[in-house]
């Protein structure tokens, strides 16, 4: 029996503790809680009135099989009856009971709510203690302030509730003239009232600056004395021969909500104090223990974080800097690993960046050797930070012999990494295409589509590099076995640049081509399609080798291919080789136009995948340490851009243009000023999310049926109008009008008779281009007469965003690890809605392949759950989007998930698919 | 600010769970899993920091929690249990790991050379003891002789 519990010891709980810990096995201690739970069952109903002890005995019994982990559904009741005891023993058990077991929506808050009003009315120290101690853990109990003229141990509980009730919800307390006094809790001569108190105003002074500026030359003075005292002279808060370590970290940790202060006196009291700390590091430790380094290094760093936070002091940064040098060689892997993090921020200050780059050597060695793949993730981040033109090829070089051997949990940013560094600091672009290539041969499957993309926009932009380019994709496909990423970029470069290596009969036009065409069988339908294209492209530079590639494309196994897209570009390509003259050919074919310049998506992409607060990043904000990230958070939203247009889009373009003839283009936006006072029918609107076929509209004059089909950014919907009277409709116009045209387009709308015979039915087509994310649908406007009056309709077309999805199939480890990047809070948008048709399982099913998306089947663990993807393709960006369907049969109700690069994206996808089931 | 805090031993069977924030059952079951995953591998050359986001074995969690990024557990082991606190990934290190040892002397201090038994048979105390020292997911008060103090106190109280 431990020492503590003699005297009060509550035997039969000991009793019963024992027992189950006797118990041999899992059904054995079942069948003793079971015994138990009927006896206590037995005792709180029955007709005595149990004692306080007895019901404090039992109720911690309860307790204790909840904490064993079976739930318990009874005996609530009496344990808000001990908050109304005398006894301290007796009360703390039922506010223990409380707030581990009752959540505060639960119907007892009230009864709670009372117990605990009392106590606070008490003026007994202990029972209020107990009381604030409960309000912060059962978090929706309404606001019970307490005033401050109390005992310490209480004032410490109340400043740690207030923060609690600020942060659950705030408007219950809102700021007031007590906010000042708070402020001078810093001045108190209990350290344990000022360490909550800093708590408090640090979580108070982020949310609002401005009202507690005057806390910063307080927290100063008090650190001041702190970091001066000799240590014996705090006593109690003296850790291992350190000053109040924890409390110092809570004020250097306030400071950083502010700027360097502007008063001078005050600011020089600061640096002192700085120094101080840097100093200390210096001196011989007082104790061995690494308790005493280990307070000491807390308060180091934070200090080091306030440096690195005001960026105003080069010696100190400097300080800072060469002191993390000396951890990064400590025997202590916490401080080495400590050291780099802190490094990472430090590198991108001005002052300080030539100081870390110095460190080199070091850090290149703590990725060859360290044992903890955490720090070696953080010495990565670090070479990612130090790194500028001077050292870039060395770093980019030691990344690559690292990603050889590195961990695949984190192969993929690095790929990211040395995409970015070896773009940013190429001077000479021969070396980033060699960097390039040697990371697909190295880490093929982990480059992603914006690092190959990205390497195709940089040699079309760039035509000093083109030929080299060529020459070293050449090169490298000679290789038997060589990645897909490879082939993708070996096709596209060849497709548009072989023309520049074809004089050497090395690669002669034959032999580029019958190398690639080595390749095909082995790849999948897109490189397949993306190969396809590069063979047209080849006919137009190389009119020897187009009889071969003719002969190719005839095959059976091109022009009769099971995939429309394969068959498609098969039969296009080769009647296009056949038909056109060289002229046209040389148009169609044209070489790329350089890409716009933007943003580079690859750096888009690793903001994406290391979140917020997560990221030492070249060009990023540093990291805020007390949290506040929306900065850079909104910088990665918007930024999603992806610039390639891939061999497909020419595609489409061919198909497209010549049937939208210049002579059927109408002005859709021109006279739609009478229009607007009729009243938009849009009851159908919602059916059509998930299918594209179907009447949208009717009365008894007209029928307007749909068909339409998307394919990728561009769409096309077949109007039919259907007279359903015996009667002409005479002057018959329909109009398109968008409210946002720069978001969805109609490119055309064909032009339609004006006379519609009764009982006939006419087409009209509009094909559609989607330029970016919208929300508003088009409106299809009809205006006709008929018997002598004007008739007005209007329709909303639903034409959404979903209508643009690409399905796209991945293995439930490429889900997850995408689901992963797109975590930030903004990016998830979540609904539990009540069903309403019946819950059927291949309905839900066809619902959600008709909303776009693929259906991936053994991706959730629940087999129940429904889970998607799909990708948007607009005209300026793609967006890839994960959804998530989880329908309870049992409440009738779903709850829908989903995750897209983009806030609107995620939100107007929810709103469209809520509303199907 | 602090998340939760998990005393664990080796097998996994859970000593203390303290939270902070509002997780429901299932979510708690599943936390407590995956920090006893997590850190029961790792060793003397391992950081006593584990940012779970970098290291989760299980995508599950992460699936779970997508906040979970920017959280970061401190653990310290003493014998057969794992003390673990999980806070925010800004928070610092070395304080919270200190404040572990400070809470571990504490126990120690209170019932005179703690084994895990006492944590056993005297789980409503533990709570006590750590609503003294942390309170609202911050620390509370550092100062051993004053938590001492108060809970001898408190002791005496009927």
């Amino acid at each position: 029996m431990p020492a503590v519990s003699k005297g009060d010891g509550m035997r039969g709980l000991a009793v019963f503790i024992s027992d189950i810990r006797n118990c041999k096995s899992k059904e054995a201690e079942v069948k003793r809680i079971n015994k138990e739970l009927a006896n206590i069952r037995s005792k709180f109903k029955g007709d005595k009135a149990l004692d306080g002890y007895s019901k404090k005995k039992y109720v911690c019994k309860l307790l204790f099989i909840f904490l064993l982990g079976h739930d318990i559904d009874f005996g609530h009741m009496e344990a808000v009856n001990l908050l109304s005891s005398n006894k301290y023993t007796e009360k703390q058990i039922g506010y223990l009971f409380i707030s581990v077991l009752v959540n505060s929506n639960s119907d007892l808050i009230r009864l709670i709510n009372n117990g605990i009003k009392n106590d606070l009315a008490s003026r007994n120290p202990t029972f209020m203690n107990l009381a604030l101690h409960c309000i912060a853990f059962a978090s929706e109990i309404p606001r019970i302030l307490v005033a401050g003229d109390t005992m310490d141990s209480v004032k410490q509980s109340a400043a740690l509730c207030l923060l609690r009730l600020n942060r659950t919800s705030p408007d219950l307390v809102p700021m007031g003239e007590w906010t000042a006094r708070v402020v001078h809790l810093l001045n108190d001569q209990h350290l344990g009232v000022v360490t909550a108190a800093t708590s408090l105003i640090t979580t108070l002074a982020q949310k609002s600056p401005d009202d507690f500026k005057t806390s910063i030359s307080l927290a100063v003075a008090r650190l001041s004395r702190i970091v001066t005292s000799a240590s014996i002279d705090l006593q109690d808060y003296t850790y291992y021969f350190v000053a109040a370590p924890w409390l110092s970290v809570k004020l250097l940790r306030l400071l950083q909500c502010y700027p360097p202060p502007e008063d001078a006196a005050l600011r020089s009291r600061l640096t002192e104090c700085l120094e101080t700390i840097l100093n200390k590091a210096q001196e011989p430790p007082k104790s061995k223990k690494v308790q005493h380094s280990n307070a000491k290094n807390a308060v180091l760093f934070e200090a080091i974080s306030l440096i690195i936070h005001h960026d105003s002091e080069p010696t100190l940064l400097v300080r800072a800097c060469n002191q993390l040098g000396q951890f990064l060689q400590h025997r202590e892997t916490n401080l080495r690993y400590l050291a780099l993090e802190s490094m990472c921020t430090l590198a991108s200050s001005e002052f300080s960046h030539e100081a870390v780059k110095t460190h080199i050597e070091t850090v290149i060695n703590a990725l060859k050797t360290e044992r903890d793949v955490s720090v070696r993730q953080r010495a990565v981040d670090l070479l990612y930070a130090m790194c500028d033109r001077s050292n870039a090829k060395q770093i980019v070089a030691e990344m690559l012999s690292y990603l050889e051997t590195a961990d695949y949990s984190i192969r993929e940013e690095i790929v990211l990494k040395v995409a970015i560094l070896a773009e940013k600091y190429a001077v000479d672009y021969t070396w980033y295409v060699d960097t390039i290539l040697n990371l697909i041969r190295i880490a093929g499957d982990y480059v992603s589509e914006e690092v190959w993309y990205r390497v195709i926009q940089i040699v079309i932009n760039r035509d000093d590099v083109q030929g080299y380019a060529a020459k070293t994709v050449f090169e490298a496909l000679q290789a038997p076995a060589c990645h897909e990423n490879l082939v993708k970029v070996g096709g596209y470069i060849l497709g548009e640049f072989g023309n520049l290596i074809a004089g050497d009969s090395r690669s002669s036009p034959l032999v580029q081509f019958n190398l690639l065409h080595s390749k095909f069988h082995l790849c999948s339908v897109p490189t397949r399609a993306l190969l396809l294209s590069a063979y047209i492209k080849f006919i137009n530079l190389f009119p020897e080798v187009k009889a071969t590639i003719q002969e190719v494309l005839r095959s059976d196994s091109q022009l009769r291919n099971a995939d429309v897209e394969l068959q498609q570009r098969a039969v296009e390509y080769l009647r296009l080789s056949c038909i056109a003259s060289t002229d046209i050919l040389a148009t169609v074919l044209e070489e790329m136009p350089p890409f716009p310049e933007r943003e580079s998506s690859i750096l888009a992409k690793l903001k994406r995948k290391k979140g917020p607060g997560n990221l030492p990043d070249i060009d990023d904000a540093r990291r805020n340490v007390n949290g506040n990230t929306e900065h850079s958070e909104k910088t990665e939203t918007t930024n999603k851009v992806t610039l390639v247009r891939t061999a497909s889009a020419y595609l489409l373009n061919l198909n497209s243009t010549p049937t939208a003839g210049a002579s059927l283009l109408v002005d859709v936006f021109s006279d739609s000023s009478t229009l607007a006072s009729v009243e938009v029918s849009d009851e159908n609107f919602p059916r059509f999310v998930c299918k594209n076929n179907g009447v949208i509209f009717e009365n008894q004059l007209l029928q307007i049926g749909l068909k339409s089909e998307y394919r990728q950014n561009l769409g096309r919907m077949y109007v039919f109008y259907g007279n359903k009277t015996s009667t002409q409709f005479l002057s018959f116009s329909s109009s398109v009008t968008c409210n946002d045209t720069l978001k969805n387009h109609i490119l055309s709308t064909s032009s339609v008779d004006p006379i519609i015979e009764g009982g006939a039915q006419v087409q009209q087509i509009l094909n559609i281009e989607c330029v970016s994310d919208f929300t508003d649908a088009p409106v299809l406007n009809v205006q006709f007469r008929y018997g002598g009056t004007l008739q007005n309709i209007a329709v909303k077309l639903p034409v959404m965003l979903n209508k643009f999805f690409q399905p796209t199939e991945m293995t439930s480890q490429d889900f997850f690890q995408r689901w992963k990047q797109l975590g930030a809070p903004q990016q998830e948008v979540q609904k539990i809605f009540k069903a309403k048709h019946p819950m059927d399982t291949e309905v839900t099913k066809a619902k959600i392949l008709g909303f776009g998306v693929a259906l991936l089947d053994r991706v959730d663990p629940n087999p129940e759950n429904f889970v998607g993807a799909g990708v948007i393709h607009s005209k300026n960006t793609q967006v890839g989007c994960l959804l998530r369907l989880e329908p309870n049969t049992q409440a009738q109700m779903y709850r829908l998930t989903l995750r897209t690069s983009r806030d609107s994206v995620s939100q107007r996808l929810c709103d469209l698919l809520s509303e199907q089931f | 600010m602090i998340r939760f805090i998990l005393i664990q031993n080796r097998a996994g069977k859970t000593r203390l769970a303290k939270w902070y924030m509002q997780f429901d059952d299932d979510e708690k079951q599943k936390l407590i899993e995956e920090v006893h995953a997590v850190v029961t591998v790792r060793d003397a050359k391992h950081t006593n920091f584990v940012e779970v986001w970098d290291q989760l074995v299980s995508y599950a969690l992460s699936v779970l929690f997508p906040q979970f990024r920017n959280f970061k557990i401190i653990y310290r082991r003493y014998a057969g249990l794992y003390f673990c606190i999980c806070v925010d990934v800004t928070d610092n290190n070395l304080a919270y790991l200190e404040g572990i040892h400070n809470f571990v002397e504490v126990l120690n201090e209170y019932f005179h050379n703690v084994c895990e038994l006492d944590l056993v048979f005297n789980f409503y105390k533990v709570y006590t003891v750590v609503d003294e020292m942390f309170l609202a997911g911050e620390i509370r008060e550092t100062s051993q002789t004053k938590v001492l103090k108060q809970l001898l106190m408190l002791q005496s109280l009927e």
